[in-house]
C-alpha cells in the first residue's frame, strides 16, 4: 500500500460515519463510541500517510472522474500535503478520542448524529483541501469544510449569540473565498492549457511563468481570501466570536487546525506556484505577521472569557507563522535558500506546534466548561484542587504556547529568532528597519503571552472559587477527555525535546518548496542538540535542560526533605482582619489592569463606576458596581463603516417596496419599455 | 565529556552558589556604608539562608501543588542557567545546550512560576505582585532580547562562548551599536533583579512591593530557596552583562591558571559592578509603576536603536 492509497483509504474511512451515525441513531452511545473511534482510527492512517510522503518525499497523484464533464477532480500528495496531513490528522486523533467523552456530557437532548455527520464532513473537507490538485476540486472542498464548520458553529443554535457568529463567520469565508476564486481565476487565465480547460489543474499553474503584474494580482488576492480565513488582522473579527460559542472539540480542531489550511494555501500559492516574486511581498506578509501577533496578543489579554482568550491567541500565532513565512519570502526573493529554508521551517514547525497546544488548550477549555458550565473566567478559580488532571495538562498547553523551554512553543520561536538574526545586511533600507523591529515585536509578543497564560491558568486554576453556585458540583472530567489531552500534552513535550527528529524529516519539504535544505546542518552534532547552521552560531537542547533542571530539581528535593517533617498547614494570614473572601482574589480584569492602562490607546474602552443606593454617607456607598468594556477598535475603523453603509443601502432599497400592486405593476411595466428600448 | 570538564562543570556551579550570597552581601554591605547605616557583613545573607533553611514550613490551607514546586523550578532553572554562562572559563561542556535567546526564556520559566504561585493562595497581595511583574517584565524582556541581539550580531552569534571569544579575544572594535545596548541591559538588569528604581528588595510596603508581594506566603525552607535562587540571579545577570559586554579576561581554555587569574577578574569586575549599582540604588528613588512604562520604553527604544545602527552602520 502507498502513502496515497493510505490516505484515500483513511479518507473513505472518515466519512464513513455519515452512513453509519444515522443507521445507529437509536443508541446515543453507540453512535458516539462507534464514530468517533472511527474518525480516530482514519486520523491515525491519515497521520501516517502523511508522515510517510513527507519522509520518502512522495510525489503521488491521481484523477478522479467525478465533478463537470471533462472537469475530472485531481489529487495529489507530495511532502507539503503530507506534512498537513499530518497535522491535521495527529490533532483529529486527539480530539477525537476527546470528543466520546466530550460530547456524551455537552450534547444533552440534542441530535448526535447531526453533530457526528458535519464533524466527519468537516474533518474530510480539510483533508480534501491539502490533497486537492485543481482550483475546482480545491474550492469544493474549501466550501465543504466551511459550510460543515458553520453548522458545526451553529450547533446550539437556540442561542442568539451562536446564531450571529456563524453568520458572521459564515460571510467573512465567503467573501475570502470570492478573493481565492478570483486568484485561481487570474492563474488559469495565464496558465497553459486554458484554451482546452486543462488550465484549472495545478498541474498547469505550477508550469507557468507569470508576469510580474499578474502574479501580483494574484497574490493579493489569495493573501486577502487566505488571511480572512487564517483571521490575520484586520480579518479576524469573525475568530473571537465563532471560536467560543463551538463546541470545544470544535473549537479545538477549528482554532487547531483549519486556520492552517489557509498557511498551506499560502505556501502552495507563493512557493509552489508563483515561484519567482518581488522581495516586498515577503515584506507585506510579514509586517501583517508582526501586527496580528502584537495585537492579538493584546486583545486576548483583556479578555475574560477563556475561549475567547484563546481564540484571540490563535490571530497572535498565526501572526507567528506569517512572520516565519514572510522571512522565508524574503530570502528567497534573495535567492538565499538555506536561510528560506530555516525560517520556512520556523514557519511550519510552529503551524504543528500550534495545532498541538492550541488543540490542547482548548480541549482544556472544553474540559472547565464541562465541569463548571461557565466561560467567564471570573466566576471560576481553585479548579486545580477539584480537576488535577485537566489543570497539570492545561499548565502544559499553557507553558509550550508561552514559550517557555523544553517545550514545543520555545523551539520553533527560537528558529524564528535565529531566521530574524542569520539575516545579513540585505542592502534594502526598509529592510534593515524592518528586521530589528521584527525581532523586537515578536519578543514583546512572546513576553505578553507569558503574561496572559499566568492570567489564564492563575485565575482558572488557582487561588478560591470565585463562582456563584457551589464548587462541590465541579468534578474531574472523564478518562476519555483526559487521554485526549493527555496525548496531546505528550506531543507537545516530544515536539520540544526532539526538534531534530523533525527538522530532519521536514526535510524533503523544505527542499521542495525552497530548494535549500537543513537537516545536515541541523542535526551536525547529534539528536541532543539542535543547530540551525553551525553549532557557533547558535545551539540548544531542550533534552538537556529537561534533564539539567530536573536532576537540580530531585537533588535539591531529597536533600530537604529527607531531613524536614511534613509542613505545617494553617489558615491564610488575613493581616488581622478576618474577613478575607473569594471576591478580594486579583480578578482576571484586575490582572490586566496595567497592560490595559500602558496599550490603552490600541483599544476602545469603556470604564464606569457609580455607587448604588442607600447611600447612608456619600463618602461611605453600600455598594459598587465597576463596569468594563473593552472592544476591538478595528470593528470601529473597518466595519462598523462597512456594516453602517450596508443598512442604509438596504433601508434606501427597501423605498422600492410598497406593498401596493399597482406599484409594483408599474415597475414591470418600466422595465418592459426599459428592455425594448435596449432591443430596438 | 572527560572528567576534567565535569569538574570544571561542577566546580563553577559550586562557585555560583557560594558565591551568590557573598556579592548579595557585599551589594547590601556597600549601600549600607553609603547610607550611613550600621551593616552586618557580607556574609550575613548566608546565615539568613541558614536560618530559613532550619526553620519550620508554614503552609496556607489551600496551597496547591503548584505552590510548593515553585520554590524546588525556580532553583532547578537558576543553577541550571548557572551552569550555562561563561564564568570564568568559555569551554563547558555544558554551554551549548542553551544559548541566549534560551536563556532569557529560561529565566522567563523561574517568572511564569513564581508569578502562578503568587496566584495560587489567592489573597489580593499574591495577586497584585504577579500582575506587575509580569506586566513589567513583558516590557522587560523585549528589551533584554534586543540588547543582547546586538551584541549577538556583532559576534555573529547567539551562543555565549562565541560571544565571549569573539568579544574578549578577537580584535577590539569600537560599536556604537554596543554603548546603546550596554545602557538598555544596566535598565534592564535593574529591573529583573528588582532594584531600585523598579522594585525595592527591602520593602514590604504594599504600594511598592512587586517581586516581594508574589513569595510573601513562603517561609521555612521554601523561601530559603527563592531567597538563594534570587541572589543566584543578580550574581547571574551581573557575570552575564560582564561576560557579554566586558569579557576580557574570561578563559578561553580550561588550564588552572588561566581559570584562576579568571576568577580573580571575575571577583574585581563584580565587586566594581556592586559599587556601580550601589550608585544607582542610591541615587535614584523608586518610580512609580506607571512611570515604569516610560523607564522600560526607554530601555527598549535604546536597544532597538542599538540594532538598527548595527544594520545601518555596520
Amino acid at each position: 500500500m502507498t502513502p496515497f492509497d493510505i490516505a484515500i483509504a483513511s479518507l473513505l474511512l472518515m466519512l464513513s460515519p455519515v452512513i453509519l451515525a444515522p443507521c445507529c441513531a437509536k443508541s446515543r452511545q453507540l453512535t458516539i463510541h462507534l464514530s468517533f473511534m472511527i474518525t480516530a482510527a482514519a486520523s491515525l492512517g491519515v497521520v501516517i500517510a502523511g508522515f510517510l510522503a513527507v519522509r520518502c518525499s512522495i510525489n503521488t497523484s491521481a484523477i478522479v472522474l467525478m465533478g463537470l464533464p471533462d472537469l475530472p477532480f485531481h489529487l495529489r500528495l507530495d511532502p507539503l500535503a503530507g506534512f498537513f496531513l499530518c497535522v491535521i490528522g495527529l490533532l483529529t486523533f486527539f480530539v477525537s478520542i476527546y470528543s466520546i467523552g466530550y460530547v456524551q456530557g455537552f450534547a444533552a437532548n440534542r441530535s448526535i448524529v447531526r453533530f457526528v455527520v458535519f464533524y466527519s464532513i468537516f474533518i474530510a473537507g480539510m483533508l480534501l483541501v491539502v490533497l486537492a490538485d485543481d482550483a475546482f476540486f480545491f474550492l469544493v472542498a474549501w466550501e465543504l469544510m466551511a459550510a460543515s464548520s458553520y453548522f458545526l458553529v451553529m450547533y446550539e443554535d437556540e442561542k442568539g449569540e451562536n446564531r450571529r457568529a456563524a453568520n458572521l463567520y459564515l460571510l467573512v469565508a465567503h467573501i475570502g473565498a470570492i478573493a481565492i476564486l478570483l486568484s485561481f481565476g487570474v492563474m488559469a487565465g495565464l496558465a497553459d492549457g486554458f484554451e482546452t480547460f486543462q488550465g484549472y489543474t495545478f498541474d498547469s499553474m505550477r508550469a507557468t511563468v507569470y508576469p510580474a503584474t499578474w502574479a501580483t494580482a494574484a497574490f493579493l488576492l489569495s493573501l486577502f481570501g487566505f488571511a480572512a480565513k487564517a483571521g490575520v488582522i484586520p480579518l479576524h473579527v469573525w475568530l473571537p466570536e465563532a471560536h467560543p460559542v463551538a463546541p470545544s472539540n470544535v473549537s479545538a480542531l477549528m482554532s487547531g487546525v483549519m486556520l492552517k489550511t489557509a498557511i498551506y494555501g499560502m505556501v502552495r500559492i507563493t512557493f509552489d506556484f508563483l515561484k519567482v516574486f518581488p522581495w516586498w511581498w515577503g515584506g507585506v506578509v510579514l509586517v501583517l505577521g508582526l501586527v496580528s501577533a502584537v495585537l492579538g496578543v493584546l486583545y486576548a489579554l483583556m479578555q475574560h472569557d477563556l475561549k475567547r482568550l484563546l481564540a484571540y491567541h490563535s490571530v497572535e500565532n498565526i501572526g507567528i507563522i506569517l512572520i516565519g513565512l514572510g522571512l522565508s519570502m524574503i530570502f528567497t526573493s534573495f535567492h538565499l535558500p538555506v536561510l528560506a529554508a530555516l525560517a520556512l521551517i520556523a514557519a511550519l514547525y510552529h503551524t504543528l506546534n500550534h495545532a498541538i497546544f492550541k488543540g490542547l488548550l482548548f480541549m482544556g477549555a472544553g474540559a472547565v466548561l464541562h465541569a463548571t458550565h461557565e466561560r467567564n473566567m471570573e466566576e471560576m478559580g481553585g479548579l486545580i484542587h477539584r480537576m488535577p488532571w485537566t489543570s497539570a495538562l492545561f499548565l502544559i498547553g499553557c507553558v509550550s504556547i508561552a514559550a517557555l523551554p523544553p517545550f514545543n512553543g520555545f523551539v520553533s520561536e527560537w528558529l524564528t529568532f535565529q531566521a530574524f538574526l542569520l539575516s545579513p545586511s540585505l542592502h534594502r533600507p526598509i529592510l534593515s528597519l524592518l528586521i530589528p523591529l521584527g525581532a523586537a515585536l515578536l519578543a514583546l509578543t512572546g513576553a505578553l503571552a507569558a503574561a496572559c497564560f499566568v492570567k489564564a491558568f492563575g485565575v482558572t486554576f488557582l487561588g478560591h472559587w470565585r463562582g456563584h453556585h457551589p464548587l462541590q458540583r465541579v468534578h474531574e472530567v472523564d478518562w476519555y477527555m483526559r487521554i485526549g489531552m493527555l496525548l496531546s500534552a505528550l506531543t507537545c513535550f516530544a515536539l520540544g525535546i526532539l526538534p531534530t527528529f523533525v527538522i530532519a524529516w521536514m526535510d524533503p519539504l523544505a527542499q521542495q518548496m525552497t530548494g535549500g535544505r537543513l537537516a545536515a546542518s541541523a542535526g551536525a552534532r547529534g539528536w541532543m542538540w539542535l543547530t540551525p547552521i553551525a553549532a557557533q552560531r547558535a545551539s540548544y537542547s531542550g533534552f538537556n535542560v529537561f534533564i539539567g533542571i530536573m536532576a537540580v530539581v530531585l537533588i535539591a528535593w531529597l536533600l530537604l526533605h529527607r531531613t524536614k517533617a511534613a509542613v505545617h498547614r494553617v489558615p491564610i494570614w488575613d493581616c488581622g482582619f478576618e474577613k478575607i473572601n473569594p471576591r478580594m482574589q486579583y480578578t482576571a480584569t484586575s490582572f490586566s489592569m496595567p497592560i490595559r492602562r500602558i496599550f490603552g490607546f490600541l483599544f476602545k474602552i469603556r470604564e464606569e463606576t457609580h455607587a448604588v443606593q442607600p447611600v447612608r454617607h456619600t463618602a461611605y456607598p453600600e455598594k459598587l458596581q465597576y463596569r468594563l468594556r473593552v472592544r476591538d477598535r478595528f470593528w470601529f475603523w473597518f466595519y462598523q463603516p462597512i456594516e453602517d453603509a450596508a443598512y442604509f443601502m438596504a433601508r434606501k432599497v427597501g423605498n422600492l417596496q410598497q406593498g401596493r400592486i399597482q406599484v409594483y405593476l408599474i415597475y414591470s411595466f418600466v422595465t418592459v419599455i426599459v428592455l425594448l428600448a435596449f432591443l430596438g | 565529556m572527560t572528567a576534567y570538564s565535569v569538574v570544571m562543570e561542577a566546580s563553577q556551579v559550586l562557585i555560583l552558589l557560594f558565591a551568590a550570597p557573598a556579592f548579595a552581601g557585599w551589594v547590601k554591605t556597600v549601600k549600607c556604608r553609603m547610607q550611613g547605616r550600621t551593616y552586618a557583613g557580607i556574609f550575613q545573607p548566608y546565615r539568613d539562608i541558614a536560618k530559613l533553611f532550619s526553620k519550620e514550613v508554614i503552609l496556607a490551607e489551600n496551597a496547591s501543588w503548584i505552590f510548593r514546586a515553585t520554590p524546588y523550578i525556580v532553583f532547578g532553572v537558576t543553577v541550571m542557567i548557572g551552569g550555562i554562562i561563561p564564568l570564568v572559563c568559555i569551554d563547558l561542556p555544558f554551554a551549548a545546550t542553551a544559548d541566549v535567546i534560551a536563556l532569557v526564556m529560561l529565566f522567563a520559566i523561574i517568572r511564569f512560576f513564581t508569578a502562578l504561585a503568587g496566584m495560587d493562595i489567592g489573597t489580593a497581595f499574591g495577586g497584585m505582585g504577579s500582575s506587575r511583574e509580569m506586566t513589567i517584565a513583558s516590557l522587560a524582556e523585549p528589551a533584554m532580547l534586543m540588547a543582547i541581539f546586538t551584541v549577538s550580531l556583532a559576534a555573529n552569534s547567539t551562543s555565549l562562548t562565541e560571544m565571549v571569544r569573539v568579544m574578549g579575544h578577537g580584535a577590539f572594535i569600537l560599536r556604537p551599536s554596543l554603548a546603546f545596548a550596554l545602557l538598555a541591559y544596566i535598565m534592564v538588569h535593574l529591573t529583573e533583579t528588582g532594584r531600585v528604581p523598579v522594585d525595592n528588595p527591602a520593602t514590604h510596603l504594599e504600594l511598592t512591593m512587586i517581586h516581594e508581594a508574589m513569595v510573601l506566603e513562603y517561609s521555612g525552607r521554601h523561601l530559603a530557596l527563592i531567597e538563594w535562587a534570587g541572589m543566584m540571579k543578580l550574581f547571574i545577570f551581573s557575570s552575564l552583562g560582564i561576560a557579554v559586554f566586558c569579557p576580557w579576561g574570561i578563559a578561553a581554555s580550561g588550564d588552572v591558571f588561566g581559570m584562576l587569574l579568571g576568577a580573580l577578574l571575575l571577583a574585581v569586575k563584580l565587586g566594581l559592578l556592586g559599587l556601580i549599582l550601589v550608585l544607582i540604588e542610591t541615587g535614584l528613588a523608586k518610580m512609580r509603576l506607571f512611570r515604569l512604562t516610560e523607564y522600560l520604553g526607554s530601555a527598549f527604544l535604546l536597544a532597538t536603536l542599538g540594532m538598527l545602527s548595527f544594520f545601518i552602520l555596520e
